[in-house]
């Protein structure tokens, strides 16, 4: 294929990712936007106001970054694991790997899908967190660079999830017992020298942690760690999926016979 | 002239062990009506699958007008458009949408991509359709939009998995003379049915796999001339109690007013009037039996059986 039509190829399957999303927008949309209010609203207003200051800011300010990570993450994974799970289930990846476009187009079609998703929500949450506070951005450069980084490494995980997903309690396996608990515990709500010094090291290892407290550093100009290493450690697990994710396409894992 | 399509020692084995090709060799030409046969586990969608990439071979080679599946793969795949037998559009997505989605994914411009969608969707009867989700359409409309979804790059072979399955005889009609059309106009059709006579009707090659295997690859006239006896149905006047004595022919009365003949090619059909006519018979009127192939199919594929355990 020329790169025009190269370039058509992965165009249609971004506007037909989008189209799906904007579709079911009440599913896709609607609840992260409910959600994080509420969380704006108990964690930051009711709770946040008796805790004081986390880090040097006011709680509400502390934890906003975090939350809006939280909400590109989640959402970014539950795009793509969800839509390629369903092209899968209803048989229509066959429309794909009928025509000739080359699985590196696919592939990245489907993450700037998810990376729609995630960036779209990150920004619905974001206005509605102006509601709740004032929001200056530090570093805009690492504020925008780590959400995308951020969006692309989960779109990739949710691609790999629903290569090898054969149901659609599989799709839900690793955003309910993996996912959640990292995040959680990722430094969105607190930050990480409030825990013991062993706590600590542990919570060194959660990859979400990093992704968090960079943006964070991005917005607010603290951070728990290495922003240089924060950043060269995404772009190698970046590499790694995108891939892993190209070779388990060529091999046809769960899509070919 | 370079073939349509080139399937050279093409085997496929499962993961559990199934060997479902066992070395076929195939050549399909250019403009051809070709049909694919066999009795269902054959290894019929398994060779389809593999040519539309939707299986991977276990070794052997195909090639698209040339194009090697393994070596131009893209260029392979421009020359093909598949209809699966199975629905396997997006039941969300609106008919519009799927046509000129699918166009994309080959690289077609949205507005070249608008007009040729208009084209086929009206071609096929679905243009006030375009604005309707899928599901919503009825399982002939349905298939239907898989042509012209398949259509919308303008492939030079089109492959088509029983594409009348389940259709109703006036749609299977329509479909047949649609494409009996774009077979005229040059495009390469490879189908796979269990409706012999669409397969007599409508093909000019056929090859007969079973077992993983090509029992036989040749015209439709050329297998219907292996067919030694021809069976004739007669409306007689009067009605017959009894079988007629008709010397050298097999016969049997389907009721008393229907004779049923098998006339060897040596014996023709003269001396069946004569001696009916000697005995007073009436012809009214007389027709053969449709389903010849089948009668060939069935002993080829028997024949093939009997080999296999023989060995």
């Amino acid at each position: 294929m020329k790169p025009r039509e190269l370039f058509i190829a992965f165009w249609t399957i971004v506007v037909k990712e989008i189209r799906r999303f904007m579709r079911i927008w009440p599913q896709t949309l609607l609840p992260p936007a409910i959600t994080m209010t509420l969380y704006f609203i108990i964690f930051g207003n009711l709770i946040g106001s008796r805790i004081g200051e986390m880090g040097g800011f006011d709680y509400m300010e502390y934890i906003v970054p975090g939350l809006i990570m939280m909400s590109v993450i989640t959402n970014s994974y539950g795009n793509v694991v969800s839509s390629f799970y369903g092209t899968k289930f209803q048989r229509h990846v066959e429309e794909l790997l009928v025509s000739p476009i080359p699985n590196w187009v696919i592939l990245s079609g489907y993450v700037v899908g998810g990376v729609a998703r995630g960036v779209g929500v990150g920004l619905i949450v974001t206005l509605l967190s102006l509601f709740f506070t004032d929001l200056q951005v530090h570093h805009l450069f690492v504020t925008i660079s780590i959400v995308l980084m951020t969006s692309i490494l989960f779109s990739l995980g949710g691609f790999i999830n629903a290569i090898y997903a054969n149901s659609f309690d599989d799709i839900s396996i690793v955003p309910t017992f993996v996912l959640t608990p990292l995040t959680y515990l990722g430094g969105v709500f607190y930050s990480i020298q409030l825990l013991p010094e062993f706590w600590q090291g542990v919570s060194m290892l959660n990859p979400i942690l990093y992704m968090v407290n960079t943006f964070r550093y991005g917005i607010l100009g603290v951070s728990d760690i290495n922003i240089v290493f924060a950043f060269s450690m995404l772009l190698a697990v970046i590499a790694v999926l995108f891939s892993y994710s190209l070779y388990l396409l060529q091999k046809g894992k769960g899509i070919r016979s | 002239m370079t073939a349509a399509l080139s399937i050279r020692n093409l085997r496929k084995t499962y993961g559990n062990g199934f060997e479902a090709l066992k070395g076929i060799s195939l050549e399909v030409q250019q403009g051809d009506f070709f049909a694919l046969l066999g009795p269902n586990g054959a290894g019929k969608s398994t060779t389809l699958g593999i040519v539309s990439s939707l299986v991977n071979k276990s070794s052997g080679d195909v090639e698209v007008f040339g194009h090697s599946l393994d070596t131009a793969h893209a260029q392979a795949k421009m020359c093909l458009g598949v209809v699966p037998q199975e629905f396997n559009f997006n039941q969300f997505e609106k008919v519009m949408d799927i046509v000129t989605t699918q166009a994309g994914y080959y690289g077609i411009p949205p507005r070249l991509a608008r007009e040729r969608a208009e084209y086929y969707l009206k071609k096929l009867g679905l243009w006030d359709k375009r604005n309707q989700v899928s599901r919503m359409l009825s399982g002939g409309m349905k298939r239907r939009l898989m042509i012209a979804r398949a259509l919308v790059h303008e492939p030079r072979v089109l492959i088509l998995d029983e594409p009348t399955a389940g259709v109703d005889i006036e749609l299977r009609r329509s479909m047949w003379a649609f494409l009996q059309e774009i077979n005229r106009a040059g495009t390469t059709i490879i189908l796979t049915t269990h409706y012999l006579e669409e397969a007599e009707s409508l093909c000019r090659n056929i090859a007969i796999i079973d077992h993983g295997r090509i029992v036989k690859d040749t015209s439709v006239k050329a297998l219907l001339q292996q067919l030694n006896t021809e069976t004739f149905i007669l409306d007689i006047n009067p009605p017959q109690a009894a079988l007629p004595a008709l010397n050298g022919y097999q016969a049997r009365l389907e009721d008393d007013h229907t004779l049923v003949v098998d006339v060897e090619k040596t014996q023709g059909l003269s001396r069946l009037f004569s001696e009916l006519s000697s005995q007073r018979i009436e012809v009214q009127s007389m027709r053969n039996k449709a389903n010849r192939l089948e009668e060939l199919f069935v002993s080829l594929v028997d024949k093939n059986l009997t080999d296999e355990k023989n060995a």
